[in-house]
């Protein structure tokens, strides 16, 4: 009772809290300086839609569609044509990545490993129309993120 | 917020204390009615509430939602089980798993399809660490909207940790997609759980730093105690659930009561309060956070080796090495990813305990690939009903505190 009472007077709680945060004040911060500095990802990072191709610069996509019809959203539209050599591959595949929710269902449904969700988080556009992807958008990111997607495809590889 | 001011000209002789005739210009002001959202910062998302004041008492509270209707339950019809998933993410999108458990859990009892043991204890710790996830958000924004700063962005940086969790076993932040009928989508590394208890271990400090902030303080006791009192049989008849209920003293939890996955091998304490009021609430969460961090250390030495998934190739999809190798594999998958699996005709209602409450998943399956009707029932919904009882004479300053304490989030509560 008496205890309470010199805490009430005292304003114990205010005094403990304070030094609490000046403890705190004198510790390492937890903010990061974001263009500069970023928070660690991990290999299973699913952001932006890359298309791969082999090491021989052939594309990987074969055109089965699978990708197509899982996409809960949508989002995937695919035209595919026999090539002049006579192999199957796509004339047209588009990403509306405005629709696109971002679930990871069509690198999981391919079977070829051609359509990757890569590690970018970065592609943020002034326009929407930039963010409806064609095929040659996303070659070109494949292009420019292959190394580090292959990086990430083989640290997981063991639970895929 | 828009202010309506009721206007009214001398309505009665005794209104006007001068006892003098009313002069031009003397005003008698009746009720306010304002408009508390729905872009209210303290709202806690697009909730609307129509409130009747006389000057600084609430005399009557309207909430009104569906701000954030998508027709969630309509689109769930016309996708296939396996793409209905993402969506559940996008119910409360702040425990997401949670979301996903229940659908998960009724479309493997429609199917009476066995989990692996490891696949259940993988969504127990899932689960609980979106539990603690939930809480630290709630806890802070609870923090805050009653006017401290700190405990919030301390809250905040171990939910960040949480997140960073969820991306390293889901490949996403916050939608992860990682539930998946028959078991989990991937294994979760060896580097990762220790990550994991490495997080309970280091993170846990500051959690109960940030709470002795305010657990204690006056202030916060004074903006908490006492408000949004809700009895026992109040609890019961306006059909509460989760810290809800607990906080009223009634220990209802359906991981106790009806054990799902194995909840039934861990040990863990259910608090309940006292007096149900916004303190008591509070309380509660705090208490779920180290009970989750405790089913959490369970799960991480106890998790047994095993697949992470069904072996019925018929749902669950092989993993990929077999896929590239056997063609039986190839065209299970080629069937999985296009016209899914089909669910035998009837119909489930599962509930499972997510943060906020009871979250059930009611499925009506025709035999189809597709479901015929899902309802999805919401925890905030029944308690947002409570809110008119909860504030009437209260100030308007304890509609945040009442709020917050319901933990209401309107990608669940709209649907």
């Amino acid at each position: 009772m008496i205890a309470r009472t010199l805490k009430a007077f005292t304003l114990w709680e205010f005094v403990k809290a304070h030094a609490l945060t000046l403890k705190y004040f004198f510790k390492p911060k937890a903010t990061i300086n974001f263009p500069y500095e970023k928070a660690p990802q991990s290999p299973r990072f699913r952001g932006e839609h890359v298309l791969r191709r082999y090491p021989n610069g052939e594309e990987r996509c074969i055109a089965c569609k699978l990708c197509e019809a899982i996409c809960p959203a949508q989002a995937i539209t695919i035209e595919a044509d026999p090539r002049e050599d006579g192999s199957r591959r796509t004339t047209r595949y588009d990403i509306d990545m405005v629709k696109c929710i971002y679930c990871g269902l069509c690198q999981e449904a391919c079977p070829v490993d051609a359509v990757v969700q890569g590690p970018n988080l970065e592609f943020a556009t002034e326009t929407r129309e930039e963010l409806l992807y064609d095929k040659a958008k996303l070659l070109e990111n494949g292009d420019q993120w292959e190394q580090a997607i292959a990086a990430n495809l083989a640290a997981d590889a063991a639970y895929r | 917020m828009t202010t309506r001011v009721e206007i009214q000209t001398f309505p009665d002789e005794r209104a006007i204390p001068m006892g003098d005739k009313p002069t031009p210009g003397d005003e008698t002001v009746s009720n306010y009615t304002i408009n508390f959202g729905p872009q209210h910062p303290a709202a806690h998302g697009v909730l609307r509430l129509i409130m009747e004041l006389d000057g600084e008492i609430v005399e009557r509270v309207d909430p009104h939602v569906g701000l954030l209707h998508r027709g969630t339950e309509k689109l769930i019809e016309y996708k296939t089980y396996a793409q209905a998933l993402p969506y559940f993410d996008r119910l409360d999108y702040c425990s997401p798993m949670c979301m996903e458990h229940s659908y998960v859990l009724a479309v493997e009892k429609l199917m009476g399809l066995e989990v692996p043991l490891r696949a259940q204890y993988i969504r127990v710790l899932m689960a609980e660490l979106t539990r603690i996830s939930n809480h630290m958000l709630n806890l802070g924004s609870h923090i805050m909207d009653v006017g401290a700063m700190t405990p919030n962005l301390w809250l905040f940086e171990v939910r960040e940790d949480t997140m960073q969790l969820y991306e390293a076993v889901s490949g996403a932040r916050m939608h992860a997609n990682y539930f998946r009928v028959g078991g989990v989508h991937q294994d979760i590394p060896e580097i990762v759980l220790a990550q994991m208890s490495e997080f309970l271990d280091k993170r846990m400090p500051l959690f109960e730093d940030a709470i002795s902030l305010v657990a204690d303080n006056r202030i916060f006791k004074q903006r908490n105690v006492d408000i949004g009192v809700v009895s026992k049989e109040d609890a019961l008849a306006w059909g509460f659930s989760g810290p809800m209920i607990r906080a009223a003293g009634i220990p209802w939890d359906l991981r106790k009561s009806q054990p799902y996955e194995v909840y039934d091998r861990m040990e863990f304490d259910v608090p309940v309060g006292t007096k149900g009021d916004c303190y008591d609430r509070f309380m509660v969460r705090v208490e779920e956070v180290r009970q989750s961090a405790r089913i959490m250390r369970q799960c991480l030495k106890e998790m047994p080796e095993g697949p992470i998934g069904s072996l019925d190739r018929k749902v669950f999809p092989p993993k990929r090495g077999e896929m590239k190798q056997s063609m039986e594999a190839l065209i299970h998958h080629f069937k999985l990813y296009t016209e899914g699996y089909h669910v035998p005709a009837g119909e489930v209602y599962v509930a499972t305990e997510s943060p906020k409450g009871e979250f059930g998943v009611y499925l009506v399956a025709d035999g189809t690939n597709k479901p015929y009707r899902c309802k999805i029932r919401p925890t905030a919904f029944s308690h947002l009903q409570a809110m008119d009882f909860m504030m009437r004479g209260h100030m308007l300053a304890d509609t945040t505190a009442v709020l917050s304490a319901i933990d209401v989030v309107f990608g669940e509560c709209d649907r």
